[in-house]
């Protein structure tokens, strides 16, 4: 495993990028609060736990990623840039005519985005497929990694893709849940209870492993120690996480970031990174 | 291999459309290895036993889960397989109406939709088991060819020629068991070429699916009476042989076993309305869904009889003057 104190700089780094990214947004407004609960789990998955080639974005062995959850995009576009996939350029684009980064991903494998995501729900039975497909090629290496909302698991095909993986065994698919516990109109056992997630999981046959989603080491130990089951790792966080007035607040789901709490937002981050 | 002689042809039709996919699906893997079947609990309701005797790695059940399956299918298509999956036109076409445009549209993942008993087939079923605005549903999303076989001749040579093409397909099957054979002899066959099959001056009736067949009886009907028909098989719905159109010397009379709304009359008429002068009739269920019943009691209460095509046509000729 890459250093801690090396991943969580990295995620201090991803987080300000986001909120300079949602900052240039403007009144368009962005998915802070979804992206910002995404950061360790993205900055694990890239600059640790998946393998790929940055001047080889088709290599066949490489792993795979789907953000199911399209709408942290943000999240996902700020760590490609630390893994060095990405430029500063890129970022300053973000959402911008004509940008490759749009506000749920499009897909465009040159920089590595697998699959157009944003459709809640859709990602799993992709991955699915391609992970059983991947086996009937003979190719053991390359995983398939899909990261999943916890608001995105009331969405039916979820557990029709849950069931499918587990029938077929697919031991190279590998998802993570971002267990935030908000969604759009509001806590997640309010809008719709559904219980037990990581008992859910465990039911459909998937091996199941709950962590702290803010913590890079337990997220590293949880995706690289191997499994014989489809996995899931259910990463508890919190949205907005890293900005005090953002975390667990609703509004900031997708939401307007002005001059002055930008710059409360980016201070904070300052101060955090030199704690590390 | 499959033999394109009468003999086949016979028994093809007599096997019914279940019958047909089953002789297709047995060439394909040697046509593509990477050919492989999934469907949605519907193995051999599909007809695909056989395939699955035969070839027992190159398919897949994902149960009752539409949704998944085309995802699934997409998935395995980005990893090098050709997958053709096979449900219900309306399970295919609506329930996983939004993973088809995102997967098999948007993404360009040439999945190859094989829509069980379109129109009418399940009728006694229900409405919920008719598929009537599926090709409305797939036509509206960009880059999916639509295909609708005249017979099961015809599927057997849509599903082959399937595995020639990379682009996503839905191709949907309608009429009963002991299908009606529009074709006793080999013929040639091309995705998105209209077929002339009867020659005739004074209406050109343009069909697809099981009632390509319909309109060549009508037109014999209507020659009884004196009317020059001539009928075409427009197999191919999106996209629409549209050169095959502007030919066309005569008004045009669509004929479908699907919803007026969005099927090949209305993509004719969508045509024709920025390049023709050409009147167009359009005939197919119209704004109803008929109570549970077989086959025939459908076509009938719907007006998609011969009789009833050829009446129609006669009619609106004199009342129109198409």
């Amino acid at each position: 495993m890459v250093e801690s104190s090396v991943l969580q700089a990295a995620a201090t780094q991803i987080r300000s990028d986001i909120l300079t990214m949602a900052h240039r947004a403007g009144t368009a407004g962005a998915h802070l609060g979804g992206s910002l609960s995404l950061v360790e789990i993205m900055t694990v998955l890239y600059l640790d736990t998946m393998r790929y080639r940055i001047d080889e974005p088709d290599w066949p062995d490489r792993d795979r990623l789907i953000l199911s959850k399209g709408h942290g995009a943000m999240a996902m576009y700020a760590a490609m840039k630390q893994a060095g996939i990405l430029t500063n350029d890129h970022l300053k684009h973000y959402k911008q005519k004509n940008s490759p980064l749009t506000a749920h991903p499009s897909i465009n494998l040159e920089i590595g985005v697998e699959v157009a995501t944003g459709s809640l729900g859709q990602g799993l039975s992709y991955a699915a497929g391609a992970c059983l497909a991947l086996k009937k090629k003979g190719n053991l290496q390359s995983r398939y990694f899909v990261v999943l909302g916890d608001g995105e698991c009331n969405e039916g095909q979820i557990w029709e893709a849950a069931a499918s993986a587990s029938h077929y065994a697919l031991d190279n698919l590998i998802a993570v849940v971002d267990k935030n516990q908000l969604q759009y109109d509001g806590k997640t056992d309010e809008v719709l209870s559904m219980g037990d997630l990581a008992k859910k999981w465990l039911s459909f046959g998937w091996e199941t492993r709950t962590v702290d989603g803010h913590n890079v080491e337990a997220l590293a130990h949880a995706l690289n120690s191997s499994n014989k089951r489809p996995l899931v790792v259910i990463a508890e966080t919190v949205k907005g996480k890293g900005v005090s007035f953002m975390e667990n607040k609703p509004k900031w789901h997708n939401a307007v970031l002005s001059d002055e709490l930008y710059a409360q937002a980016q201070k904070e981050q300052v101060s955090r990174y030199a704690t590390i | 291999m499959l033999q394109y002689k009468p003999s086949s042809f016979r028994m093809w039709s007599r096997l019914g459309p279940s019958g047909a996919l089953n002789a297709a699906a047995m060439e394909l893997p040697a046509i593509d290895e990477r050919v492989v079947f999934v469907t949605a609990d519907l193995c051999f309701f599909s007809g695909l036993e056989r395939f699955a005797q035969k070839y027992p790695d190159k398919i897949f059940n994902v149960g009752i889960a539409e949704q998944n399956l085309i995802g699934f299918a997409s998935g395995m298509y980005a990893e090098g397989l050709r997958p053709f999956v096979t449900t219900y036109a309306t399970f295919a076409s609506l329930r996983a109406a939004e993973q088809i445009k995102v997967n098999m549209a948007y993404m360009q993942r040439g999945v190859k939709v094989i829509g069980l008993t379109a129109g009418f087939a399940a009728g006694i079923l229900g409405a919920t088991h008719m598929a009537l605005e599926d090709i409305a549903a797939i036509r509206a999303m960009p880059g999916i060819i639509v295909v609708d076989p005249a017979d099961c001749t015809e599927m057997v040579k849509a599903i082959t020629a399937a595995a020639f093409i990379e682009a996503p397909m839905y191709i949907r099957f309608t009429g009963p068991i002991n299908c009606p054979q529009v074709y006793s002899e080999d013929y040639f066959f091309e995705i998105g070429k209209a077929i002339r099959l009867r020659m005739g001056t004074d209406v050109e009736i343009v069909a697809c699916g099981s009632m390509v067949y319909r309109a060549i009886r009508a037109a014999e009907l209507l020659e009884q009476r004196g009317i020059s028909c001539g009928v075409t098989n427009m197999h191919t719905v999106n996209p629409l042989d549209t050169a095959y159109l502007d030919a066309l010397k005569s008004p045009i009379v669509t004929v479908e076993e699907h919803c007026i709304r969005g099927g090949l009359g209305a993509a004719v008429c969508e045509y024709l309305s920025a390049t023709g002068d050409k009147s167009v009739l359009r005939i197919g269920v119209d704004g109803v869904y008929p109570h549970a019943g077989n086959y025939e009691d459908l076509l009938e209460e719907s007006g998609l009889t011969e009789n009833q095509i050829a009446e129609r046509i006669e009619r609106e000729l004199t009342r129109r003057k198409l």
